[in-house]
Parts: structure tokens; sequence; C-alpha cells
């Protein structure tokens, strides 16, 4: 499957957006991991915007800022969301609260205690009638969206927005489930060239990955720890404006992905226009 | 599109475990809820629940996955030769080419309920026998299935509320048509927790009484326990009358996160998203099977709906009369349900309703009809805006 990258977001611990990172993945800055800042959801009504979780926050926030930088309108976008655990926190209150006898479960609570509460939050935000899925697949969440999305993105010929999020559970539901901090990325593919965008080739494979990690080594342990953060070595692919290629693990087999960036691209192209 | 085909079948619910047993229940109109004796103390209005859950063992081998979600997927996978076609196509496509692509929208989280209320008083931890990744998480659902069939493909778990299990389809159908794999194990289950009893209760939207959809009284949901799977390959491979998946049509509301747009802007989308992906006109359409989950808003809405893309005349009904609502699991249930429609020519009336809303303008039966069934559309909607609808019909 061939797709374009049109839009690039990114949160998580002294990663705060796209264009403030691209020099850290490519190693030209140095990465000091602050906790992740998130911006308010400015995309939503104040009324919605007060009932967000964390979690959400940071999704609209990855998601806005790849849809933005695609320049492809927000509502024209199909969308998968990904993450392992959904909005964690609100869970945790719910069972929190079941395992009172006295506990109540409040009617705001239920409705974003949903797995796609962030893809619901953000038609909502951009006024899209276009169709979301949600996924979660545990540390293999990253690869199968990938593989998800440009599957929809090459049948429907039609963009399409992955958005990936992970934030840690609270405590005791933390320690069946470690993971560090916040970390959120998206990605707008779309399966027609666009100028600047890099191409990239995705393919499943039955057998398994050769071993994964990130380029720069600061930044494995937190790949290792969370499971979006495995999408850190396509990031720094990204980053680099070079070609590469890497693959991630599924739970079995592996997605395969080669990047082609944007000058390399028209070059070929270009190429195979003169071509007789 | 170019069809897709369905050829498994597998179903359990309230109504009874296997397609065999739920024709019978459907075409003798026996009503499946009770009042809840699910928690304690119960809660819940009425339900749909599957008794042999409580004593179902999973096979050996697989006891880290024990929970009342995997002990139903494990009961359903067993029933209607299931397990046997599963062999057949891995004997043809091999384990690695077999997507497994389920919905759920509350996993095992049961077993999460169970662990908080047995936290160490000294420590707060959760109980050291609580398996979170094997029954709570969302991937538990098909890493459990692939085990218990021996697949190797791509997996999923999808969960888009109440529309995960007919969401499955949809991106299981992406993966095929792309080449990712050759065929996938769609459908899902969503088995009674306090959550989603509690929940709905505190959104104020439990029937008192059974549930009533498209009735003038109706006053709420049911939430029943269920799960369906489904081959879903390009080819009918075989199968003894297999189904078709002709067209499907998926879109997002953009409205609110609990509450369906009145306008059903996006109910209509998908029905017709749905037909022209199917190449199909609304007359082709001979039964609608709703969503209708029985709550007031949900079925004002959906008859608009219906009666926009449909008109008058086409007879539509919802299911949940004897099921209750099963979440996420509902839609595989009512694809299920249109198999045995297309199959056994024949269309069940809403279950439990004395007096259609005398506001619809959708022609909804209240009685069983026996009459040429080719083709089914079926709408499932959930929290979030989501709102997917599918065409199956009987395979060329």
């Amino acid at each position: 499957m061939n797709v374009f990258v049109a839009g690039i977001g990114v949160r998580g611990p002294g990663l705060d957006g796209w264009v403030a990172s691209a020099p850290i993945l490519r190693g030209a800055e140095p990465w000091t991991p602050t906790a992740a800042v998130l911006p308010a959801p400015t995309m939503l009504a104040a009324n919605e915007r007060r009932r967000t979780s964390q979690v959400t926050r940071l999704a609209l926030a990855v998601a806005q800022e790849a849809a933005d930088m695609s320049g492809l309108p927000a509502a024209a976008l199909r969308s998968i969301f990904g993450s392992s655990n959904g909005d964690g926190a609100t869970i945790h209150s719910i069972l929190d609260a079941l395992s009172d006898a006295a506990g109540a479960v409040s009617p705001t609570q239920f409705h974003n205690s949903v797995h796609n509460a962030a893809a619901g939050y953000w038609s909502i935000g951009a006024g899209s009638a276009q169709a979301a899925s949600c996924i979660g697949c545990h540390d293999a969440t990253v690869a199968a969206g990938l593989l998800q999305a440009s599957a929809e993105a090459m049948i429907e010929r039609r963009p399409v927005l992955l958005c990936l999020y992970d934030a840690p559970l609270p405590e005791p539901l933390g320690a069946c489930r470690p993971i560090s901090g916040m970390f959120g990325a998206a990605l707008v593919l779309s399966p027609e060239p666009l100028p600047g965008a890099p191409q990239l080739r995705v393919a499943y494979h039955q057998d398994p990955p050769a071993a994964e990690a990130t380029r720069l080594p600061a930044l494995e342990p937190l790949r290792q720890n969370h499971p979006i953060a495995r999408i850190l070595p396509l990031l720094e692919m990204l980053a680099s404006g070079t070609p590469g290629s890497l693959s991630l693990a599924l739970i079995d087999g592996r997605v395969d992905l080669d990047l082609f960036p944007a000058a390399s691209v028209a070059a070929c192209s270009t190429a195979l226009a003169s071509s007789p | 599109m170019r069809p897709l085909h369905l050829t498994a079948l597998t179903v359990a619910s309230a109504i009874g475990t296997g397609q065999a047993a739920t024709l019978t229940g459907l075409q003798e109109r026996r009503t499946c809820l009770r009042p809840s004796d699910f928690g304690d103390p119960a809660i819940g209005g009425h339900i749909g629940r599957i008794d042999a859950l409580d004593s179902h063992n999973l096979p050996p081998g697989l006891a880290e996955f024990d929970c009342r979600n995997n002990r139903l997927a494990d009961l359903t996978l067993r029933g209607d030769g299931f397990v046997d076609a599963i062999e057949t196509a891995k004997a043809r496509h091999g384990a690695g080419r077999i997507a497994v692509v389920l919905g759920t929208s509350t996993a095992g989280i049961q077993s999460a309920e169970r662990a908080f209320r047995h936290r160490d008083p000294a420590t707060g931890s959760l109980p050291a026998d609580f398996d979170y990744r094997n029954t709570q998480d969302m991937f538990a659902l098909p890493r459990f299935v692939r085990a218990a069939l021996g697949l190797r493909g791509p997996a999923l778990a999808i969960s888009t509320a109440c529309a995960s299990s007919a969401r499955s389809l949809i991106d299981a159908a992406n993966l095929i048509r792309a080449g990712v794999c050759d065929a996938a194990v769609v459908g899902g289950a969503d088995s009674l927790c306090q959550m989603t009893l509690s929940g709905f209760a505190a959104l104020d939207l439990i029937s008192p009484t059974p549930c009533r959809p498209c009735d003038a009284a109706r006053s709420g949901i049911s939430i029943g326990e269920a799960a369906g799977f489904a081959l879903l390959q390009r080819d009918p491979g075989g199968a003894d009358q297999p189904i078709a998946l002709l067209g499907y049509g998926a879109t997002s509301d953009g409205y609110h996160m609990s509450a369906p747009d009145p306008r059903a802007t996006g109910a209509i989308g998908a029905m017709r998203q749905a037909l022209e992906r199917a190449g199909l006109d609304p007359e082709a359409i001979d039964y609608v099977n709703l969503h209708g989950t029985g709550t007031r808003a949900n079925d004002a809405m959906e008859d608009l709906a219906t009666y926009s893309v449909f008109g008058s005349e086409t007879p539509c009904s919802s299911t949940k009369g004897w099921t209750g609502h099963t979440l996420g699991a509902s839609g595989i249930v009512e694809v299920v349900i249109a198999a045995l429609c297309i199959r056994h020519d024949f269309m069940p009336g809403c279950l439990g309703v004395d007096t259609p809303d005398p506001d619809f303008r959708a022609n909804v039966l209240i009685q069983n009809r026996q009459s040429p069934v080719q083709r089914v559309i079926s709408n499932s909607f959930g929290f979030g805006g989501i709102n997917c609808s599918l065409v199956l019909g009987a395979a060329a």
C-alpha cells in the first residue's frame, strides 16, 4: 500500500508539536524530557471543552496539528483513532465508584468512558460527518493503526487521519499496565501525492520484525515504555528527510514501512515521466 | 463494490446459542428478557442474560483469558460448526493470512469490577490473579479468539461503542480489499457488567419494563449480553447458503457524545452510502433491521432516517425486544438475524409492542411476516455519534 504523509502531529515529554520536535528527532537539538504540554482544545465550544479529559485533549491536540499541516479541511478527513487504554483515568474512576456501595457513576463520566470518546469529540469539534473507527491493540496499536489507516486511504481514495494517544492509568490499575507519561502522535495519510508529502509504503508480513529501536538512544526508554511511542522510529525517519525503512511488530508478524521523502518522490516521478 | 462473503456464522444471545435456537426463538416470538438478577444488588431493569456463562470453562491452556467476556466468546465460537469452517479456511489461506477484527465496547471489564472490590485494604493494590492484559484490555478479545482458533494474521479490537461489531465488518473489508489478508474473523462480544448497567441507569435510559422498541410508550433500553462471529472472505468458498456483504456505509454525527442528532443526518448518510456502495436503489431492500434500542430519542431519529431513505412501504423492525441491547455485539447479532431472515424468508416484527408510535412514518412491523427476503439493511449507532449501515443479501 502506498500513502503520502500530508500532516504530522506529536505531543510527548519534551516533544511539543511537530515543528518544535523535528529538529530534536533528527538529532540537531537536544531532547529535554519535560512533561507533555497540552493546549486547550479550541476546536470545541466551551461547554464541550469543559467535559474533555486530559487524554482526549492529547488526542485532539495531535489530530488538529496533523490536520492543519496537511492543509486539508479537518471535516474532510476520515479517521482511525488508536489507543491501548482509551480514557483509562475515567474508567478507573468509574471502577472506583462501582466498588463502593454508595458510589454513583456520572452520566458525563460514562459517555467519556467509551473507547471512541476522543473520536466523538473530534467529529463535534471538526464538524465532521466522516467515518471514524477506533482501535485498541495493546503494544501493536501503532502498527495495526498504520495498516488499517493505509488500507482505508487506499480503498476509499480519501485522506485518513490516524490519531494515536495514550496516558498512564491511575493506581492501582496503573501497576497492571505501566505507561510512562502522556504521548500522542497523528498522521494524515493521503492516497494521492501532495506537495511536500513524503511517500510511505506500508506492507504486512507474517514473519516477526527484527529488533526495533530509536535512532537516538535517549528516546529508546520512552519507546519501550509507551505503546504509542512505538511510532518514534517512524517520526525520526520523517524528521530526517532521507529515505529509510523500518518494521513495527504486530501481535505476530510485522508491518514494514519504507519512506521516500518528497524530494526523492518528485525526482522518481520526473524520471518515470521522462522515461520512454 | 464487489461483494464480500460471510461463509460461516455463529451467535449466542439471550435467545439461545447457535443459529437454530435463534431462528426458533425469533419465529416463536419468545421473550428472553427477565428482571435483572445481575450484580449485588441487582440493577438495570430487565436484562438479556446467558446463564451458561456462569459455568462455561475455557479450553485447557487458555485459562489466563478467563473472564465473562472471553467465556461468552468461547461459548459462541464452539457453535454452528464455526471452528470447522475456520480449520478449512486455514488449510486454504494459511493461518497468517486470516485476520481477527472484533468489536467490543467493554471487553472483560467485569474482571476489573471484581478486582476493585477485592483491593488489599492496607495497600489498595488489586488481587494478584487479576490479569488486565488478557481480560479488561480491549485487545484481550481478539487475542483470545486468535489463540482459541490458532490464527496468526493481523488482529484488531474495534471499539466504537454500540457500533463496534458492525464497524468490524467494515474495517475487515478494507483489509481484505487492500490485499492485507485473504479472510477475516469478524464480529465481537459484549457481556453484562456493572459499568454499563450503572452507566445507562445514570443516563436514565433503562426501561423499567422489557424494552419495547418503536412502541408509543417505549421508555428505554434493556441491556443484554451477546457474541457473534463470521468468516468474511472474497468468494463464497463452497459454503452452504453463504451471505454476501453487498455494501456498507459509515458516518459521524458530530453532534453530541450520547444523544442522537434529531435531524438524523448521520443515519441517513450511512444508509445512503451503504446503498450506493452496493449499487442498489432503496426499492431493492426488502427489510430494514433497525438499531431500534427502545429509547425515545434513538427510535424517533431512526424512524425519520428510515422514512427519509425508504419511504413508508419498506418493512422495518428492531429485534432488541428479544436480545436486549447487546451494545458492541448488537451489529453482528443482527447480521446473523439478517442472514436467518434471508435464508428463511421471514421478517421478525418488534416484540412486546402494542401500539407503534403514531408519529412514526416508516413501516414498523409488530408481527412476524413470512415473505421473500433477498436483501436486508442493518443499522448500528453508537455513543460519540458513530453510525454504520450494512447491506446483506443472498450470495449470487
